[in-house]
């Protein structure tokens, strides 16, 4: 508990020794730096009533396997990882994924057809040129918390 | 005279080999060898859906122009956006080239797609993508006909997704399937099969 508190007032300082992180920089990390995202985007939404899809890189840069179990964002009432797949008949299907593990010095994407960030029952919809920001849960008690651009609902990735 | 044993005899191996001409065509070694089912020629196919701006459409609607087929839903947030996406850039790269191509999204939950839905959905995308709703069992035949299957998967709060063939199907002018450009295959793949349809519809509306 005491390391854990610890270890949080160190990252804060380190925070505030760096200065407050850029809202929405192309990358974004964990204050300790061991977590680093990269290339975050969202669909825009048609409305509310359909599930929006997020997608990002997260890097593993500590030393210690991690994994990505959840997802928290003030935009979506349900927001949980999805994984989408193809069997070889050709039909797609979509499930909540387990937890996602990311070795040491590893990388995980989530990227159209496969993993995405599932954000259902939407509390406003996502409007292309605005931002949100999304939390996500690791296994080591770490949140992160992002800031996602959305762009058109035709984007292809992060460039658009 | 013949006994009736005799013409039951004939009339069986009449059919007998009827069935067994088709399914050399259609499935046997006669088939084109595309993996899996394949679909039927859109000449065989009998459907009646609803286009994006109310009007009737069906198979006779594609034959005569190259096609470009595929199935998904409104409310799919990964796979349907994104083949909508990608479709949208194969087109922008054939240029004027794809204009007499017929491109549509049929849905598979005609339940939640109606026609004005799928004109806001289609609006967003390449303007030559068509999308096409109608009832249940209409969706059902369309399905059918393109060897293409759906399902409802019911979600933990209530809402529901679909599960459903995500390739997308290519025809000649003619109506004849061509290909299908599978779920994540490259640009450089689909482009050229694209191509081919086209090809073969000019080659098959001059024999």
């Amino acid at each position: 508990m005491f390391k854990t508190f610890a270890k949080a007032f160190q990252s804060l300082s380190v925070a505030l020794l760096m200065g407050l992180p850029l809202a929405a920089s192309a990358q974004q990390m964990s204050e300790d730096a061991s977590i680093v995202v990269e290339k975050p985007w969202a669909r825009a939404s048609l409305g509310t009533s359909r599930p929006g899809g997020a997608y990002l890189t997260v890097r593993n840069e500590g030393s210690e396997s991690i994994s990505l179990i959840g997802l928290r964002t003030d935009i979506s009432g349900m927001a949980s990882i999805h994984e989408t797949s193809t069997n070889s008949d050709g039909v797609s299907s979509m499930a909540p994924a387990d937890d996602i593990m990311i070795p040491a010095g590893g990388m995980i994407a989530l990227e159209p057809g496969g993993y995405h960030a599932m954000l259902m029952q939407l509390q406003s919809p996502l409007v292309e040129g605005e931002t949100f920001s999304l939390t996500l849960l690791f296994s080591d008690g770490t949140e992160l918390e992002i800031t996602v651009p959305v762009l058109g609902i035709g984007a292809r990735g992060p460039e658009g | 005279m013949m006994s009736v044993a005799k013409i039951a005899a004939i009339g069986a191996a009449a059919v007998f080999a009827a069935l067994f001409v088709g399914w050399w065509q259609v499935d046997g070694p006669g088939a084109d060898p595309a993996p899996g089912k394949r679909p039927m020629p859109l000449s065989s196919m009998d459907f009646s859906l609803t286009d994006q701006d109310g009007q009737e459409v069906g198979p006779e609607t594609l034959i005569g122009h190259p096609s470009l087929v595929f199935f998904g839903f409104t409310y799919c947030p990964d796979v349907c956006p994104t083949t909508l996406s990608d479709i949208s850039g194969w087109l922008d790269e054939l240029g004027p080239e794809a204009e007499d191509l017929r491109t549509v999204l049929i849905t598979v939950d005609p339940d939640r797609d109606t026609v004005e839905t799928m004109a806001e959905y289609v609006s967003y995308f390449h303007p030559q993508i068509q999308g096409w709703t109608g009832l249940p069992d209409q969706i059902a035949a369309v399905a059918e006909g393109f060897r293409a299957t759906y399902e409802k998967v019911e979600g933990e709060d209530g809402s529901y997704t679909m599960n459903h063939t995500a390739g997308v199907f290519l025809f000649d002018a003619t109506g004849r399937f061509v290909s299908v450009i599978d779920y994540h295959e490259p640009r450089e793949f689909a482009v050229p099969k694209i191509r081919r349809a086209m090809r073969d519809g000019t080659k098959g509306a001059k024999s």
